[in-house]
């Protein structure tokens, strides 16, 4: 069991909890993820590593609710556990293995989309541990959605945050903001790394190429056993194929094929959504969800 | 008397009502069954029998046992050789191991060693039977990483021997390939397993889940931090293969591996459990060994209808004839002698058929086994919305790519002594499918004792 020593809800549907793994706290890099299981008849569910704490040998986590596992996570308090905590998984983020001389000397972005904010936070502050400052834009729906906002200005260089409806920071699409930096702003940067729903990091890697910047994306393909063995998670870089969990989970955007991905994600949704159903009307359920013939 | 020459019957679920759940197919022997098939043991002086089990179990003995009525005498005879009887009795293929050896065999059915050995261990299992450990601890540390059929034999010979084994697994559950691969209606995992793996534990043999050798910790970490002064590897095969056709991507295809660790290891298959598995109407799966029969009768009891398309004739089917026996018995289609491809998708992505091409047999190949040759023109399409690839599997390069100076061969596999299981690196020791690539549970079971014994053989050397 792996104990919740810190349960906190950051926005509507997302929340972050600090679990003791100790294993984990002490190998892991940024860029990795892992997978919980909240008890036996749950989900495995892969998140990225949002933090670590070698000392306390805790990891932190954060996660929106989206199926059925992760809406009874949303129920754990400090002082639960979840019965399975697996990682570190995937490969650490590139600019852990690069030159540090070189990389000072390079100007960074980091795009992040909704929950996507929590695995661009330890890469940001690695950097600014390592001495480099990067600059960060943040994008979600609206004011209330924007999570860990303290946190990220204490390590980014320059932090732009952005919302949908404009209630707070630059009105409209990361996409729009990066475009103002560059060709109004006259910024210029060397590479970009972009995490969050696929769809935004397609338009940012479509921003990206026209703007000639480099660009990683860190994918989130539904996964089983995140350790190259079930192949759930393969998508297109190129012309080849990969599986998220081993190779990756980050890739050359320019190369990720997103529609595929994209289209992949909702193999389990009506599944997904069903078991939700059944699960948020408990005793009251009574059909449609297609499964229990309470409607017929 | 029944006849002599024809094994003691065993009772199976029917066929029409098994293809709707999970439950076991093969009921077994009861005692009197059993005591009845082992009077038709001859006990040969020179048992051939035991040089056809890779585990080498004194077959006779423990039949001899079993007849006089002693069926724990009987365990602990099976228990000097194999910690999963059960298992074995279960998923051999002894019709071509130790029943394939039985002089029976020459004249009418080999004795029933499969089912008689899997009585023999279910009684254990029923009666809380306690293995035979070590009288005392020598205080000397090994770690074993897998909890499959490798790793639990090589754990549970050196515990016997009084090592002090911490087996480490990356999933959630033990037991590898007992678990996640192979169907509860083939090897129920509450009543065999579980409680098979318990028997280890009473070795005294420690076990820790969800831990990713090469990720959560290295084999190096393990020698220089955590003490442990040997290591055998039995990290399984682990990464599926694809065809490499146009389509494969699209929803709907899935690797065996997926499919059956949602519904094996996941428990998709029960209604209860949060993870999803495709609702199909019509599945083809891809292959011909045991792995694509379990994918195959998974899918028909999750209501489907299904195809197994194989590009040889029956004749060269790698599956145990026994699976595709009872897979034919349950409504599988076997299109033989056809090959994909393409997989055919909707504009969505979704697949819905598969284009196919009829073979015919040509000259034997590398692998002795007639090479199949498409027929031109021949091509075809089966109306299909689920496709399951069950081409077989390479090693995962985790453990290989994470230690300095463990040697790999071409295929990616760890390269290991056959007789003890020694690797390029010092105190290093490796057996089973990441050594041979995908093989079965028995010969991993073989590999995990010439592991321990090399181990054994490392670690007791010290004290002489």
């Amino acid at each position: 069991m792996y104990k919740i020593v810190k349960a906190e809800k950051l926005a509507d549907l997302i929340y972050l909890m600090d679990v003791k793994a100790e294993r984990i706290a002490k190998h892991c890099q940024p860029g990795q993820f892992v997978i919980v299981k909240i008890d036996e008849i749950g989900e495995r569910i892969p998140l990225t590593i949002c933090d670590y704490d070698r000392e306390a040998g805790t990891i932190t986590i954060v996660f929106q609710t989206v199926g059925a596992s992760t809406y009874r996570m949303a129920d754990l308090k400090e002082g639960d556990s979840f019965r399975d905590f697996v990682g570190p998984l995937g490969e650490p983020s590139e600019l852990v293995h690069e030159d540090l001389e070189s990389l000072k000397k390079k100007k960074l972005l980091f795009v992040a989309g909704g929950v996507g904010a929590a695995p661009v936070y330890p890469q940001v502050k690695w950097l600014k541990e390592h001495g480099v400052e990067a600059d960060v834009i943040v994008g979600a729906k609206t004011k209330d959605m924007l999570i860990l906002e303290d946190k990220m200005k204490s390590v980014a260089g320059n932090y732009y945050p952005c919302t949908d409806d404009g209630s707070y920071g630059h009105s409209g699409m990361v996409t729009t903001k990066i475009e103002q930096l560059v060709t109004e702003e006259g910024k210029h940067y060397d590479h970009c790394v972009a995490i969050g729903p696929m769809i935004m990091m397609k338009f940012t890697c479509l921003m990206t190429k026209k703007l000639n910047i480099p660009t990683t994306v860190s994918m989130n393909p539904i996964m089983v056993d995140g350790t190259g063995m079930c192949g759930a998670c393969r998508l297109h870089v190129g012309d080849e194929v990969k599986f998220a969990c081993v190779d990756g989970p980050e890739f050359d955007g320019h190369l990720v094929d997103f529609d595929e991905s994209m289209q992949r994600q909702l193999l389990y949704k009506t599944q997904e959504g069903k078991a939700m159903l059944k699960l948020k009307e408990g005793d009251t359920h009574h059909g449609g969800c297609g499964e229990c013939g309470g409607d017929k | 008397m029944a006849d002599v020459l024809k094994k003691t019957p065993v009772r199976e679920q029917e066929p029409k009502v098994r293809a709707t759940n999970f439950e076991e197919v093969c009921y077994g022997y009861d005692k009197d069954e059993a005591m009845d098939e082992a009077t038709r043991c001859l006990n040969c002086k020179n048992a051939k029998c035991i040089k056809g089990c890779p585990v080498s179990i004194n077959i006779p003995g423990f039949i001899m046992k079993l007849r006089d009525g002693d069926v724990e005498g009987a365990y602990e005879e099976i228990g000097k050789s194999s910690a999963l009887p059960a298992v074995c009795g279960r998923v051999c293929p002894q019709e071509s191991q130790c029943e394939a050896k039985c002089i029976r065999g020459i004249k009418g059915e080999p004795v029933s060693i499969g089912k008689l050995e899997r009585f023999v261990a279910d009684y254990a299992l029923e009666n809380n039977v306690k293995p035979k450990g070590a009288d005392k601890k020598n205080g000397h540390k090994v770690a074993v990483i897998g909890s499959g059929p490798a790793g639990l034999t090589a754990a549970g010979d050196l515990a016997k021997w009084g090592y002090d084994v911490t087996v480490f697994e990356a999933l959630h559950e033990l037991g590898g390939v007992l678990v996640y691969g192979i169907p509860e209606f083939r090897l129920p995992k509450e009543k065999v397993v579980k409680k098979e793996i318990e028997k280890v534990k009473e070795l005294g043999v420690k076990f820790e889940t969800n831990v990713v050798i090469g990720k959560s910790t290295t084999i190096d970490q393990l020698m220089e931090e955590e003490g442990f002064e040997a290591v055998f590897i039995g990290s399984g095969a682990g990464l599926p293969m694809f065809m490499g056709i146009p389509g494969e991507t699209a929803n709907g295809v899935f690797s065996a591996n997926e499919y059956l660790t949602r519904s094996n290891l996941m428990k998709a298959f029960n209604k209860d459990y949060d993870t999803p598995i495709a609702k199909s109407e019509k599945v083809v799966v891809v292959g011909g060994g045991n792995v694509a029969m379990d994918a195959a009768r998974t899918a028909l009891r999750l209501g489907a209808e299904v195809h197994v398309v194989y590009r040889r004739s029956e004749e060269e089917l790698p599956a145990r004839v026994e699976e595709v026996h009872h897979a034919k018995e349950e409504g599988i289609i076997f299109d033989l002698l056809t090959n994909p491809v393409r997989i055919i998708e909707d504009e969505k992505g979704w697949v819905t058929g598969m284009e196919c091409v009829r073979m015919e047999l040509g000259e034997p190949d590398a692998s002795g086994r007639r090479r199949p040759i498409a027929i031109p023109g021949s091509e075809f399409t089966i109306d299909c919305d689920t496709v399951i690839m069950s081409l077989g599997t390479s090693p995962n390069p985790l453990i290989a790519s994470t230690t300095k100076g463990l040697e790999t061969n071409k295929w990616k596999c760890i390269v290991a002594e056959e007789e003890d299981g020694k690797t390029s690196k010092a105190n290093v020791y490796a057996g089973g499918d990441a050594v041979t690539g995908a093989a079965t549970v028995i010969l991993a079971m073989g590999a995990g004792k010439a592991g321990a014994k090399g181990i054994h053989e490392l670690l007791s050397k010290d004290e002489n």
